[in-house]
């Protein structure tokens, strides 16, 4: 056997021993999902379990570096854990921007304080973090952001206005953009710093959501400061890390797409719901939609696989994340009209009994946001135009 | 399997590339319409395509080919989809090819596999009794007249039929037109009495045509197959068909969208270039990620091929469903973003939105993929 399926079917006893029956049903709402952090307070026991017998083998990050608490595992390995992981339709045991943006950040640009600092927590799920990118005047337009970040010899004060900052009141630290040099050409002027979100001088306000929830907040920074050691990278290569966190946010927002193993099928949701008449769906036009959505899906969820694959093989042509994420979102938002429409008048419930407290509705209009946060899909039309087509030349 | 090409199969793509850009491109189809060609395909390119052994890519080794498998011959079918080569490929060396090694006995493999290999033997694959795929519409009659048959009946809109030395036809032993049983393939000599071909011209200005068989009498090693039991061989046939159509009308998507971002960035129109208005750079990014879409369907199913995956009718329908959508996307926007010149015979574009709808519709088209991929999926 080689050391690979010997790896594969270790993997698979470990996870059959180790992964609690509860943490391999589909996630509904939110608690569902462990999201960490000094104020988390966990579904159920099984989910504080999960997520420590993961954490403990660093595979809530399984390929960072095992020095900082990660799997230390090679890209060969990770996917054999995600694959089993899968098999048995087995959550994620944490869900964070740590995992997703600010940890492959450090681990990239950070100083080796900052990563021991940091890494093992947000391997942990010790400290949930919220990323401070939007102004109200700067949101597609990021790099004109006017929050200031000004040195003041043994730290740096920041003051400023961040908004749509998704969970801000929950979060334990920021990852912020800030300006440090007001006169540099807006990208070249920009740093990104962290800081506690206790620090005197932070203040968040939430704002509620067409979805009912409100996960996001205003977030007022006034004379709040930073040590100095939180700097990432040096001063004024903010947009150089932004952009590499924003790639990895995007393939994340546009993995949201994708289906997982005993996730139900909308045909199935429909059948269930319907009822099937001489073997189909008794609405044909429902069932065209239906077919040619998940035809979709399975094209998005192969080409996920293919640049992947062609990623591993050195093949790949690069600058896809942008289409992945206008493709995986426009899908996702897709998706959720379906299901609203196959479960008709029920599927709008909103309070109450009808559909467990409106919760379809709910996620139908959360839906709504994939298109917009990470960078709107024109943003990432725009993007492929330019840097994949080199379209933009006035002439 | 990894969703790539491997060494060999990437090398064979660069040299169709090679060949068909250099020997056949659009050009040439463009001659063989205007010259009113009696052949509707060049034979010297046709020779040298044997030569480089494209024939023999999906024929076993013991019957003299190199047996390079369906992702090998994808490619090639990918690189024709940018040229527009007509040519006997898709009939003969991948549709006959591949219903041969999947029904024939061994004394027809014997015979005809080699004649395939070496060019010598040109086939045309007839199904359709109208003008829409309906593989289980077949109207056509088979009596038994002692170790013998006799076929009567009209076959519709056979691809390359007027150039085929050997016609693969479908016809009823048993039961009522559409049923699934009772449906026999034949292999039939077009020079065979009673046996009338007459060719029509489709929009792609390549080559179709009408089958009649009056009273055809075939002896018994005619038979392709079980008899009666040919629903099965058709099913796999068509799904090689539809899946090598989508490589070839992949080929086209990309071959029209390159066109049109570099028209994108030569035409100026109020002082700019067209390519810098925004209303059309989104048009381009969303064919860009259409287009990578298609690119990964075609890949899985002609691995399913190579594989012979469970799952190689439902990814054939989700392949030929998908690429479809894709290139009449493509096609319509390459003649749109034109402007007047696309709308002109002089432009290559219109060429391939031809050629695009006629492969579109043989061996059903996106809706009945759609259709076929909610029935396979039990809804
Ligand atoms: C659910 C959700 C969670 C979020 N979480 C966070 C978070 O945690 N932290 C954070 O910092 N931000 C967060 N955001 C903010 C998000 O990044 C911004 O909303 C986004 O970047 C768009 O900015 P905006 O809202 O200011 O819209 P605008 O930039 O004002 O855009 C308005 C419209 O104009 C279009 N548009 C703008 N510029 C162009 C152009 N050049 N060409 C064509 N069209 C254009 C946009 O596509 C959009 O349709 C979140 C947003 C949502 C919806
Ligand atoms: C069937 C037919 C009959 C015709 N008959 C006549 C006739 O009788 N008399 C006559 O004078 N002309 C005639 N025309 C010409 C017709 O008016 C032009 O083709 C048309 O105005 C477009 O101009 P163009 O072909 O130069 O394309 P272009 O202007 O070069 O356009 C190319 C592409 O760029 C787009 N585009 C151009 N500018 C912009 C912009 N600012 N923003 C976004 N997109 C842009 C266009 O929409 C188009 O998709 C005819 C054309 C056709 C096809």
């Amino acid at each position: 056997m080689s050391d690979l399926e010997q790896f594969r079917e270790q993997t698979r006893a470990w996870l059959e021993a180790n992964c609690p029956a509860s943490q391999r049903e589909p996630v509904m709402e939110f608690d569902d999902k462990c999201w960490g952090g000094t104020k988390w307070r966990f579904s159920n026991e099984d989910q504080r379990t999960w997520l420590d017998v993961m954490a403990e083998r660093g595979w809530t990050a399984p390929d960072w570096p095992a020095e900082y608490g990660g799997g230390g595992l090679s890209k060969e390995e990770s996917k054999i854990l995600r694959e089993e992981m899968y098999r048995i339709d087995a959550r994620p045991p944490l869900f964070s921007m740590g995992l997703s943006m600010i940890g492959p950040a450090l681990l990239q640009y950070g100083s080796e304080e900052l990563k021991r600092q940091h890494i093992p927590n947000i391997v942990k799920g010790k400290i949930w973090w919220c990323q401070g990118y939007s102004e109200p005047s700067y949101g597609s337009d990021l790099a004109g952001l006017q929050t200031r970040c000004v040195d003041k010899g043994d730290y740096f004060e920041v003051n400023g206005q961040k908004v749509w900052t998704s969970y801000a009141e929950r979060a334990d630290w920021m990852f912020c953009l800030v300006r440090t040099d007001p006169d540099a050409v807006k990208h070249a002027g920009i740093s990104l710093v962290l800081f506690d979100m206790t620090t005197p001088g932070v203040r968040t306000s939430p704002i509620k959501l067409i979805s009912g929830n409100s996960p996001f907040c205003e977030t007022f920074l006034d004379n709040v400061r930073v040590e100095k050691d939180q700097l990432v990278g040096t001063i004024n290569q903010g947009w150089e890390l932004a952009s590499y966190l924003l790639t990895h946010e995007r393939a994340m927002i546009g993995n949201m797409g994708q289906t997982t193993a005993n996730e139900k099928t909308l045909h199935q949701h429909a059948i269930d719901v319907s009822g099937l008449e001489n073997g189909q769906l008794g609405d044909s036009a429902l069932r065209t939609d239906i077919a040619q959505w998940e035809i979709d899906i399975l094209a998005f969820e192969l080409t996920q696989e293919r640049i992947d694959d062609e990623t591993k093989a050195g093949t790949g042509t690069g600058a896809t994340s942008s289409m992945l994420k206008y493709a995986g979102t426009e899908l996702n938002k897709q998706r959720y009209e379906l299901l609203t429409d196959i479960h008709g008048q029920a599927g709008l419930g909103w309070e109450g009994d009808i559909f467990d407290n409106g919760l379809l509705a709910s996620q139908w209009l959360r839906t709504k946001g994939n298109s917009i946060e990470g960078g709107t899909s024109e943003i990432q039309l725009n993007i492929i135009s330019k840097r994949i087509l080199g379209l933009g030349q006035k002439g | 399997m990894a969703l790539i090409l491997n060494e060999e199969q990437n090398m064979l793509k660069e040299s169709a590339q090679g060949f068909l850009s250099e020997h056949a491109p659009v050009a040439q189809l463009r001659q063989l319409r205007d010259e009113r060609s009696e052949t509707g395909y060049d034979k010297g390119t046709w020779q040298q395509m044997v030569e480089l052994g494209w024939t023999g890519i999906l024929v076993p080794e013991a019957h003299g080919g190199l047996e390079f498998g369906h992702v090998g011959m994808g490619q090639i079918m990918e690189e024709n989809g940018r040229t527009l080569t007509a040519s006997p490929l898709l009939s003969t060396a991948v549709l006959a090819a591949s219903a041969i090694n999947a029904a024939a006995s061994s004394a027809q493999k014997k015979a005809l596999l080699p004649a395939i290999v070496d060019g010598s033997l040109l086939f045309a694959v007839a199904l359709d009794e109208g003008p829409k795929y309906r593989p289980t519409l077949v109207k056509t009659t088979v009596a038994a007249s002692g170790e013998a048959y006799v076929l009567n009946g009209e076959k519709q809109f056979v691809g390359d039929g007027h150039i085929a030395d050997k016609i693969i036809v479908s016809a009823r032993t048993s039961g009522d037109a559409s049923d699934e049983q009772g449906i026999s393939l034949f292999i039939i000599d077009s020079s065979a009495a009673g046996v009338e071909v007459e060719r029509v011209h489709l929009a792609d200005s390549r080559n179709s045509a009408m089958v009649r068989l009056n009273n055809v009498e075939l002896t018994a090693d005619a038979l392709l197959g079980d008899k009666g039991g040919a629903a099965s061989v058709i099913t796999y046939l068509a799904d090689v068909a539809n899946v090598h159509l989508s490589a070839e009308l992949l080929g086209m998507s990309q071959e029209v969208f390159e066109r049109t971002v570099q028209y994108m960035k030569e035409r100026s129109q109020y002082g700019a270039l067209i390519g810098s208005y925004q209303g059309l750079q989104h048009r381009a990014a969303h064919m860009f990620s259409e287009i990578e879409l298609a690119k990964s369907v075609v890949i899985k199913a002609l691995q399913a091929l190579d594989e012979n995956s469970t799952k190689l009718s439902l990814l054939a329908s989700v392949c030929k469903a998908k690429v479809s959508e894709v290139v009449t996307l493509v096609t319509n926007e390459g003649v749109q973003l034109h402007g007047g010149i696309g709308m002109t015979d002089e432009l290559d574009i219109g060429f391939f939105m031809k050629r695009a709808r006629v492969a579109e519709q043989q061996f059903g088209d996106r809706r009945y993929h759609v259709q076929r991929f909610a029935s396979l999926q039990n809804y």
